[in-house]
C-alpha cells in the first residue's frame, strides 16, 4: 500500500491548509458579527431587471 | 486571499492577473450575468440529455435488446455516458451558474475576467461534446466518474483552473468585508475537485486515445475511490451545498436558520470528509484497517450532514406555509430531505456487515440516485427555476402550474425508481447469500437477474417520469427566455454594510 505514502500526506497537507486558512478567517474577523452576516444576502444586492439595468445593458 | 487559492503557481497569476483586471472589475456597473444564463440553458439542456440517456439504458436494463447489437449503443458505453453527462454536464452546470450568481451578489462586484469565465464556459462545453463522442465509441480509461481519456482530462483541468482563477480573484476583490457561507461551499468544491481531478488523473499516455494507469492493482483501486468518493463528497455535496446557503433563503425570503450553525458545517464537512473512500472497496485487497478507516470517517460524516440538513430545513421555521404555495422552495426543501435520506443510508452501507448484503446490488443504484435525482437533481431545478426568470428580465417563469406539474411528477418517479431498486437491491443480496445444507449456492446468478426484471421496468417508469418533469422544465425555461430579454441586473453602489475591504 506504497499508495498510502501519497494519500496520507496529502490529507494532512489539505487538513493543515484547511487550518490555515480556518486561522485566518477566526483573525481576520470574517465571524465576527455573525448571525447579521445570513441577513446582508436580503440588503440590495442588485437592481434586477430594472430600467437602469436595461440602460445599462444597452451601452455595455 | 492568496490563503484559499488552489495553488501557489495559480495564486502568483491571478494576483497579477487581479491587479490588471481590477480597475475594470470595479468600473463595472452592471453584473456579468451573461456566463450565468449560458450555464443556466445549458444545465437545462444536458440535464435533458443526460436524463435521455438514463431512460435508455434503464430500458436496456428490462429488455436488452434494445441495444440493437450496435456496438455504441451497448450498455457498457452508455452507462458511463449517462454518469458523465448528469454529474458533469447537468449537475456541473447547474453548479457553475449559480457559483458566479452568488459569488458576483454576495461580493457585490463583476467577475474578475469576463475572457476567462468564456473559456471555462466553451472549455466545458467542449469536454461535453468530447465525451458524448469518444464514450460511445468505447474509448475510456476504465474508472468510474474518471472515464474521458487523457487530452480531455486535460482539458478539464484548464478550464477548472480558470474557473478557480475567475472564482477566487472575485472573492478577492469584493466589496464586502465578510466571504458569505455559500462561497466558501463552492470553494471547498473548486479545490478539491481540482485536487482529485489531477491525482486521478495520473496516466502514461500509449497513443492519443488510450493510456496506462500511473498506479498499480490495489493502488489504482485505492485512489479511484479516494477520488470517486470526493467527488461524491466535494462535487455532489458541498457545491450544491453552496446553493443551498444561497437559495434557499433567498426564495424563502427569510436567512438561514442558524448561520453560525452553517460555518459549522461548513468546516466539520471538509475536515472529515477525505477518507470515506476506502468503503467502496470493502473485502478486497485493500489492508483491512484500511477499510475499517473508511468506516469510521463514513460513520463520521451523518454528524455534519445532518445539521446541515436541518439547518436547511428549519430555515422555514415560522414560515411552512410557504411550502404549500410555493413549488420552487418545496424543490429545494424535498431536496434536502433527500440529502438527509442519502447521507444516513451512505453512513449505513458503509458498515462491513450491512455492505456484505448491500454491495454489487442494485442497493447501491438506489442509493445513488436518492442522492442524485433527489438531493442534486432537485436543488438545482430549485436554483435553475429561481434564476431564468431574473436571468430574462421577467417576473415569474412563464407557467408556474406547470412548475408544480413538474415537482409532483419528478417526486413520483423518485419514489418509484428508488423503491424498485431498494427492493430489487435487498432481493439480489439475500439470493446470492442463499445456501442449500450441503453448501452449494441456492439461486444461480441468472435467476436473480429474472427475479429482478419487474423492479427493472418499475425503475424505467420512474425514469420516465423523471424525464418528463425534466422535458417539462426545458418547454417552460424555453418559454420563459423567449417572452423576455437577457438582461444583466447592476451593481448597487454604496449598499449599507458594504464598508470598503481592507486586506487582512
Amino acid at each position: 500500500m506504497d499508495i498510502l505514502f501519497l494519500l496520507v500526506p496529502l490529507s494532512v497537507l489539505l487538513a493543515l491548509a484547511v487550518m490555515g486558512v480556518l486561522a485566518w478567517a477566526v483573525w481576520s474577523g470574517q465571524f465576527e458579527a455573525l448571525e447579521s452576516e445570513g441577513q446582508r444576502i436580503f440588503q440590495q444586492e442588485s437592481v434586477e431587471g430594472s430600467e437602469i439595468a436595461q440602460k445599462k445593458l444597452e451601452t455595455h | 486571499m492568496s490563503a484559499v487559492l488552489p495553488n501557489p503557481a495559480a495564486a502568483t497569476a491571478t494576483v497579477a492577473y487581479a491587479t490588471q483586471r481590477t480597475w475594470a472589475a470595479s468600473k463595472a456597473t452592471v453584473y456579468n450575468d451573461k456566463i450565468v444564463r449560458q450555464f443556466t440553458i445549458m444545465a437545462v439542456v444536458w440535464g435533458v440529455v443526460s436524463m435521455l440517456v438514463g431512460v435508455f439504458i434503464a430500458a436496456q436494463m428490462a429488455w436488452p435488446a434494445l441495444n440493437f447489437g450496435i456496438s455504441w449503443l451497448s450498455f457498457g458505453r452508455l452507462r458511463p455516458l449517462h454518469t458523465n453527462a448528469a454529474i458533469f454536464a447537468f449537475g456541473g452546470c447547474a453548479l457553475f451558474a449559480t457559483s458566479y450568481h452568488v459569488v458576483q451578489r454576495t461580493c457585490q462586484t463583476r467577475i474578475i475576467s469576463d475572457r476567462l469565465a468564456a473559456f471555462h464556459f466553451w472549455g466545458w462545453q467542449a469536454v461535453i461534446v468530447a465525451a458524448a463522442i469518444s464514450l460511445p465509441m468505447g474509448y475510456t480509461r476504465g474508472k468510474e466518474y474518471a472515464e474521458l481519456e487523457w487530452p480531455i482530462a486535460i482539458l478539464i483541468a484548464l478550464a477548472w483552473i480558470a474557473y478557480a482563477i475567475v472564482f477566487f480573484g472575485t472573492v478577492g476583490i469584493r466589496k464586502v468585508r465578510h466571504i458569505y457561507v455559500a462561497n466558501w461551499f463552492y470553494g471547498a468544491f473548486i479545490i478539491a475537485v481540482a485536487m482529485l481531478h489531477i491525482v486521478n488523473a495520473a496516466v502514461v499516455p500509449a497513443g492519443w486515445m488510450k493510456s496506462y494507469s500511473a498506479y498499480a492493482g490495489v493502488q489504482d483501486a485505492m485512489v479511484q475511490w479516494w477520488y470517486g468518493h470526493n467527488a461524491v463528497g466535494f462535487l455532489l455535496t458541498a457545491g450544491f451545498l453552496g446553493i443551498v446557503y444561497y437559495f434557499i433563503p433567498k426564495q424563502a425570503e427569510r436567512p438561514v436558520y442558524s448561520y453560525r450553525l452553517s460555518i459549522v458545517h461548513f468546516w466539520a464537512l471538509i475536515f472529515t470528509y477525505m477518507w470515506a473512500g476506502p468503503h467502496h472497496l470493502h473485502y478486497t485487497a485493500l489492508p483491512d484497517w484500511t477499510q475499517s478507516l473508511g468506516v469510521v470517517f463514513s460513520l463520521i460524516l451523518l454528524a455534519p450532514s445532518w445539521g446541515g440538513m436541518i439547518n436547511g430545513v428549519m430555515t422555514l421555521s415560522g414560515a411552512w406555509h410557504k411550502l404549500r404555495d410555493d413549488a420552487i422552495l418545496r424543490f429545494m426543501i424535498v431536496a434536502l430531505s433527500f440529502y438527509g435520506i442519502a447521507t444516513f443510508e451512505g453512513p449505513m452501507l458503509s458498515i462491513k456487515t450491512v455492505n456484505a448484503l448491500s454491495h454489487y446490488t442494485d442497493w447501491n443504484v438506489a442509493h445513488v440516485h436518492g442522492g442524485t435525482l433527489g438531493w442534486v437533481g432537485f436543488i438545482s431545478m430549485g436554483a435553475l427555476y429561481y434564476l431564468v426568470p431574473r436571468l430574462f428580465g421577467q417576473k415569474q417563469m412563464h407557467s408556474v402550474k406547470a412548475i408544480e406539474v413538474h415537482f409532483w411528477i419528478a417526486t413520483m418517479g423518485i419514489v418509484l425508481y428508488i423503491a424498485a431498486m431498494w427492493i430489487a437491491g435487498v432481493m439480489q443480496g439475500l439470493m446470492w447469500r442463499a445456501i442449500n445444507p450441503d453448501g452449494t449456492l441456492t439461486y444461480t446468478f441468472v435467476e436473480s437477474v429474472k427475479a429482478t426484471f419487474p423492479f427493472y421496468v418499475v425503475r424505467f417508469f420512474g425514469g420516465v417520469l423523471y424525464l418528463g418533469g425534466m422535458l417539462i422544465m426545458a418547454w417552460n425555461v424555453a418559454k420563459t427566455a423567449w417572452a423576455g430579454k437577457p438582461v444583466n441586473a447592476a451593481i448597487p453602489s454604496g449598499v449599507a454594510g458594504s464598508a470598503p475591504l481592507v486586506h487582512a
